[in-house]
């Protein structure tokens, strides 16, 4: 079943054409990755969907209704929740306040506690970090942060812009292992990534977009087979 | 393809080391630090003693003759001010009561700065814009309860329930602040939102002189004398020093509004969505917060604590006019740029470190040097500070913890 549906998008900035009718969609339970080179339009197609973009035209449906006419506030409220690229935390605010604010469109407290306790057990570091500052986290804590700020929204989609930018391999290896984790629950993912073999690793399918279009559609097993994948994505001769 | 994907991986990784770089900075535990705290061997000390004087020189080539022009000025003042005191202070021309005098006044005008400070440094934190027509917020909330003390004083209801009127004049002058403190978000800065920053800045001016213009337009440019509160006449007793009523009322009331607006902010869901919003817009509404009603409620937060400055300001002074905005407003801003731009606990700080100065120092620092009347010089010392302030601590007081935060 779909559960979020992008239909000929066409985005700009200014004058810039940055995304060409590109179409994709997600259904319930998978994980999608979408990967491209640098200034592809991977993160414009996450913008567009969180709606701090206005596309020019196309649509985007989350279980059919239009998500295009709405503020990017009640795009979160509906359940489509982002994890931006840089990880964006609030460094003046604790981790917990973080976590709170990621809650904000929540109203009902229970809910709220849940939500932190599956984020504190999910991310067991954040739970001793609850009274830090978010700008003296580690690179990788904060990564989990902004991952544990998105869950607490409740989404039923999650859209992640390169979860592994700047993190040490290391950190690289628990990230994908909380998105496998996250998947298990039964989290639905968009992910956009630049490190291609790691992302079309845990997908289930994938898209590569190409300068505003996608060029390629496909499992992401047959994906990792491809030629033009495996050159210029993969770094494989 | 290949050479732009590992071009943007090299970047970013720069980017980890220079975030780690200023982190360990102010790390306790950081390794640079650390490296002092070993047990040094005596190589360690040549290293640590070369090091000392490489830095040295490096400083003497950092510093410029402006520099020095700078801090010949800021000595100076600083000579000034002990001369003026050692001599105000053996002259003996002020007795112990005159000081607690001067410095519960400083006190009580302090904190009606701090509480008109908070607005402007809300607004900067959350717009970084600076708000000129906040001091209009503030005269338009005193300017309308005039009316409604002058009603209840005429009818002598205000001599009959002091504390029932009190109470009601404070919420029409905080509500008339509100409002105007939100229409004016409403109609004059949300349309610019987008506009560049001096835009907004100019509107802001407009729309101050537009709001004393319509006050004074409707009930002329002339003083309002603004009715005595018998119960806040008269002083009370605290051991051998005498506080005016008024003034403990104007310093405990101030103080509540203040403790209770730092609440909101700290700890409640709006407080600190309001604080999220200030650090970062995007990730903000990302994060399912209406920006547009965290700026309004600051809005509202900064005209509440207006119109209540407001009231405490006209009861001290028992007047109000069309034009009283302008001077505590401008002092108030200077508060909020004393305190650091943009951080609550230093508005209120530099309020009343301003309130202060103003009322301490004009006897203190210019008595003793021989000049007559030196309570008329208290704007100057006010807008010295600023000056200073801004040569020596742009970030102003507070300015560092919040650069510590930021990083």
């Amino acid at each position: 079943m779909v559960l979020l549906e992008i239909e000929n998008v066409h985005t700009y900035y200014g004058h810039i054409h940055a995304l060409k009718g590109v179409s994709l969609d997600v259904e319930r339970g998978e994980i999608v990755t979408l990967i491209g080179a640098n200034g592809a339009g991977k993160s414009t197609m996450l913008k567009t969907t969180s709606g701090l973009l206005k596309p020019r035209l196309g649509s985007i449906r989350l279980e059919g209704e239009e998500l295009t006419r709405y503020r990017p506030h009640e795009i979160v409220a509906k359940g489509v929740v982002q994890v931006p690229e840089g990880r964006r935390i609030f460094g003046r605010l604790t981790v917990r306040e973080n976590l709170e604010m990621g809650a904000f469109a929540i109203t009902d407290r229970h809910q709220i506690e849940s939500n932190l306790e599956r984020v504190f057990n999910l991310f067991p570091r954040l739970r001793e970090r609850q009274k830090q500052l978010g700008g003296t986290l580690s690179g990788g804590e904060q990564q989990m942060l902004a991952t544990g700020r998105a869950l607490m929204a409740n989404p039923s989609v999650l859209l992640m812009d390169e979860p592994s930018m700047g993190l040490a391999p290391v950190l690289v290896d628990i990230i994908f292992a909380t998105i496998r984790q996250l998947h298990a629950d039964g989290t639905t993912i968009l992910l956009v990534e630049q490190n291609a073999r790691m992302a079309l690793q845990v997908a289930s399918r994938g898209y590569v977009l190409q300068s505003g279009s996608i060029v390629l559609r496909d499992k992401a097993e047959s994906l990792r087979q491809n030629e033009m994948v495996r050159k210029a994505y993969l770094g494989e001769t | 393809m290949k050479g732009q994907s590992f071009g943007k991986g090299e970047r970013e990784s720069g980017n980890e080391d220079k975030s780690f770089k200023i982190l360990n900075r102010w790390s306790p535990i950081s390794p640079p630090l650390s490296q002092f705290l070993r047990v040094t061997s005596s190589r360690d000390e040549e290293r640590v003693r070369r090091k000392g004087i490489f830095m040295m020189k490096r400083w003497l080539e950092r510093i410029t003759p402006t520099d020095v022009f700078m801090w010949m000025i800021g000595g100076a003042i600083l000579l000034m001010i002990f001369w003026g005191s050692t001599a105000t202070l053996a002259a003996g021309t002020y007795t112990a009561h005159h000081w607690f005098d001067f410095i519960i006044f400083g006190l009580a005008q302090g904190s009606i700065y701090a509480l008109i400070a908070m607005g402007y440094t809300m607004v900067y934190g959350i717009l970084r814009m600076i708000n000129f027509a906040h001091s209009e917020v503030f005269m338009c909330g005193p300017y309308t309860a005039y009316f409604v003390a002058a009603a209840f004083y005429s009818s002598g209801f205000l001599d009959q329930y002091p504390m029932i009127s009190l109470v009601i004049i404070f919420l029409v002058s905080m509500a008339t602040s509100t409002m105007v403190a939100v229409l004016l978000e409403r109609i004059a800065y949300r349309p610019l939102r987008a506009a560049p920053r001096l835009i907004p800045l100019i509107t802001a001016i407009g729309a101050s002189f537009f709001l004393q213009y319509t006050i004074r337009g409707l009930y002329g440019s002339g003083f309002q004398a603004y009715p005595v509160v018998k119960v806040l006449e008269g002083e009370w007793a605290l051991g051998e020093f005498r506080i005016l009523k008024f003034q403990a009322l104007v310093i405990v009331a101030a103080a509540i509004l203040m403790a209770a607006l730092y609440s909101f902010v700290q700890r409640t869901r709006l407080g600190k969505a309001i604080r999220a919003v200030s650090e970062d817009k995007e990730t903000s509404s990302l994060m399912g917060i209406d920006i547009d009603r965290m700026i309004v409620t600051t809005f509202i937060i900064g005209g509440m604590a207006a119109g209540a400055a407001g009231v405490l300001y006209a009861l001290m002074f028992k007047q109000v006019h069309f034009f009283m905005g302008f001077i505590p407003g401008i002092k108030a801003f200077t508060a909020a740029v004393l305190g650091g731009i943009g951080n609550i606990p230093g508005a209120m700080l530099g309020g009343i470190f301003l309130g202060l100065v103003e009322s301490v120092g004009p006897s203190l620092f210019l008595d003793g040097l021989g000049i007559v009347a030196p309570y008329q010089l208290k704007d100057a010392i006010a807008f010295t500070m600023l000056v200073l302030v801004l040569i020596f601590r742009p970030t102003g007081i507070l300015g560092e913890r919040l650069a510590v935060k930021k990083a």
